[in-house]
């Protein structure tokens, strides 16, 4: 307990005990003050301006429109896809694959999202639209016109390696005898997969899910540096974006803190809850309470 | 189902599992591989199973050509020695899988699972899950799994070497008394030869990836064909010294160092017609003990194991491993005279280590 609950205190409970301090001051840049007691206590105001905020609604619902779609067919499906496929093939063949796959994950996301960018700009500059011109194809603007599109597979592809290593080793760490017991048994290996690969990785499987909605509720860099919640008002902004947008980085160079810590105490107080509500639902305390392989 | 494999050779890259295998194995019958660790007795398992690909050679169930055909497609039942049950079924699930995936109707599956589970002696455990039996129990509903669907050809990779001593006799007489009532052509691995000899109607001796043998358990403990089968079956293992055996008078006699044993012509002729030195057998049963004794040694050491004590003699540079009475009270050190029984001696030829005696 000791260790973990000083790191637990340090790094989650204080922050977001000054961010929730924040939340009921109305600090901006322009009556800024580094002193706690000088600012103005506003109560729940901003938490009113947040619920009246015609584009709150709006920026709530992308956001769970991002994260359930990033989520199904990236986070986990391709992940678990990828993952049964490398397994199924050539061992060498398998490994390299996804090492490849792993490079978005490690590549710095201003890079990252650079190459992607640069691939999807629009003619003349786009290399997909060079290829086009160069085909006699007509041209497109391909993040502007399908931002939501890009926003989630951009994000997909990083996502994928999380999975897929964490799919991959429950996988392979089978036993063999298993694999093969099934096969004798009169399984085809698609049957195999169903009947004794799914189940035996059930709980990685849902750590997974746990664990990638709360990352991606959390993360914003990489639709910061595609789209920057664009085009337009709000197009693809989600909600951890918003907090960071009015605290941080205002357009009228108004950086509204205590309203974007508004924001953030909400992601925190939901992000509690789906931890609560998975960790129930999916019994991780049973998990952690003894090894599977005596209860299962 | 009556299976013949021909010039099969399995390899893993580099790595022989085994070459050039040749066995025919009769409808019904029970064989046993039998051969140390590495040998290759798994990987031949595993490729008649249909889990591996022969490289080369060519496996036929029936007359039925299986070199490509899936697993499933097989209708075989193996028993895996680390059981393999699926840990997040129910036993009962367990028994019922191979039925499942064959679409078989739910009650008929019921029915059959439950019979079977009550002829290994399992129907109280139906509702438990793997990590809940016994060693033991868990190796009865592998078997009942590998059972239940009826299987053509039945596939044992070293069943019981996880099980105590006592539990080991009892299903070796078990699985040996339900594989001759059902008639179902059997192939069990295992490293340990007093399975082999009291279960299989043939022993297949295998080392390296190469068939050593394939015989009958007596023909193989009396009639060994090449020097490692002799010293591989027969517990504890055969004697082998290095003589040269001649003929004088119309008698042959084996000579190494201060030995001299004299030989009849049935043993004696075949290798007295060998050039130079051979390889001379002889099991610890056919040394004795005696005052009469036409060999004069030292004993070395002595284990005691219960109902007899094993003994190690010294002759000059050469040890020799027999048995003797515990009563005797045999102690290191002691001098003593031994009498073999030349009658059932053994020789190979030192550079093909095949038997001088019994002709492949
Ligand atoms: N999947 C594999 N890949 C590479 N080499 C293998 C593989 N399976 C077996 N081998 C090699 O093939 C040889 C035979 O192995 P096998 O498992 O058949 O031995 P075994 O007779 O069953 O031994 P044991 O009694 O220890 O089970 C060994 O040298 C082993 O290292
Ligand atoms: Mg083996």
């Amino acid at each position: 307990m000791a260790p973990a609950g000083v790191l637990v205190i340090i790094f989650f409970l204080i922050p977001v005990a000054i961010v929730l301090y924040l939340s009921v001051t109305n600090l901006a840049s322009s009556n800024f003050t580094s002193d706690l007691a000088k600012m103005e206590y506003v109560g729940l105001k901003n938490y009113e301006t947040l619920l009246n905020d015609q584009f709150a609604r709006k920026i709530f619902f992308n956001t769970i429109f991002y994260v359930l779609v990033t989520l199904s067919i990236f986070n986990v499906s391709l992940a678990l896809i990828v993952s049964l496929l490398t397994t199924h093939i050539d061992r060498s063949a398998g490994f390299v694959f996804r090492a490849l796959w792993i490079l978005p994950r490690i590549t710095s996301p201003v890079v990252y999202i650079l190459i992607w960018k640069r691939m999807m700009a629009e003619a003349p500059f786009g290399i997909l639209n060079q290829f086009n011109e160069f085909l006699g194809q007509p041209t497109f603007n391909y993040v502007s016109t399908n931002p939501w599109v890009f926003v989630v597979v951009v994000n997909g592809f990083i996502g994928v390696s999380f999975g897929m290593i964490i799919f991959t080793s429950a996988i392979e760490s089978i036993p063999k005898d298993l694999l093969n017991a099934s096969l004798v048994d009169g399984s085809s290996r698609m049957q195999r997969i169903r009947y004794v690969i799914l189940p035996l990785i059930r709980w990685p499987l849902l750590f997974v899910v746990t664990y990638q909605t709360l990352s991606l509720l959390t993360s914003f860099v990489e639709i910061q540096l595609l789209t920057d919640g664009g085009p337009g008002l709000y197009r693809t902004e989600v909600w951890s974006l918003t907090a960071y947008h009015r605290a941080l980085s205002n357009y009228f160079g108004n950086a509204q803190w205590g309203y974007g810590s508004a924001f953030a105490v909400l992601l925190v107080m939901i992000g509690v809850v789906l931890a609560v509500i998975y960790m129930r639902v999916f019994r991780f305390d049973e998990l952690v309470a003894e090894p599977r392989v005596e209860a299962l | 189902m009556e299976i013949r494999i021909d010039n099969l050779t399995k390899k893993f890259g580099d790595v022989v599992g085994v070459e050039n295998l040749t066995l025919h194995i009769d409808d019904g019958e029970f064989v046993a591989f039998l051969g140390p660790s590495g040998c290759g007795k798994t990987t031949t398992l595993l490729t008649l199973a249909g889990i591996y690909k022969p490289t080369d050679g060519l496996i036929r169930f029936g007359d039925r050509v299986v070199n490509t055909v899936q697993p499933k497609d097989r209708n075989i039942g193996m028993v895996f020695q680390s059981y393999a049950l699926y840990p997040h079924m129910t036993i009962f699930q367990n028994i019922a899988y191979p039925l499942k995936l064959k679409k078989v109707p739910k009650n008929e599956q019921n029915e059959q699972v439950r019979r079977v589970a009550n002829v290994m002696g399992i129907g109280d455990l139906l509702d438990r899950r793997p990590g809940q039996l016994s060693g033991g129990q868990q190796q009865r509903v592998a078997l009942g799994r590998a059972l239940v669907k009826e299987p053509d050809v039945l596939l044992f990779d070293e069943p019981l070497s996880n099980l105590d001593a006592r539990l080991r006799l009892t299903m070796r007489g078990e699985i040996k008394h339900l594989q001759k009532n059902l008639g179902i052509t059997s192939i069990y691995v295992t490293h340990d030869q007093v399975e082999a000899m009291t279960m299989a109607d043939r022993i297949a001796v295998m080392n390296l990836g190469h068939l050593q043998a394939f015989d009958a358990p007596d023909e193989l403990y009396d009639r060994p064909k090449t020097r490692f089968v002799a010293g591989f079956v027969g517990n504890p293992p055969m004697n082998f010294l290095d003589v040269e055996v001649s003929r004088l008078n119309g008698q042959f006699l084996a000579e190494a160092d201060a030995i001299r044993l004299p030989l009849g012509a049935e043993r004696g002729e075949p290798p007295a017609g060998h050039p130079g030195a051979v390889v001379m057998g002889i099991r610890p049963e056919d040394i004795q003990i005696a005052d009469d004794g036409d060999v004069r040694g030292e004993i070395f050491v002595v284990e005691p194991l219960g109902r007899e004590d094993l003994i190690d003699v010294r002759i000059g540079s050469n040890s020799f491993i027999l048995l003797a009475d515990t009563e005797k009270q045999y102690r290191a050190g002691q001098p003593v005279a031994l009498k073999f029984d030349m009658s059932q001696a053994q020789f190979f030829d030192p550079q093909t280590e095949r038997s001088l005696l019994w002709r492949q």
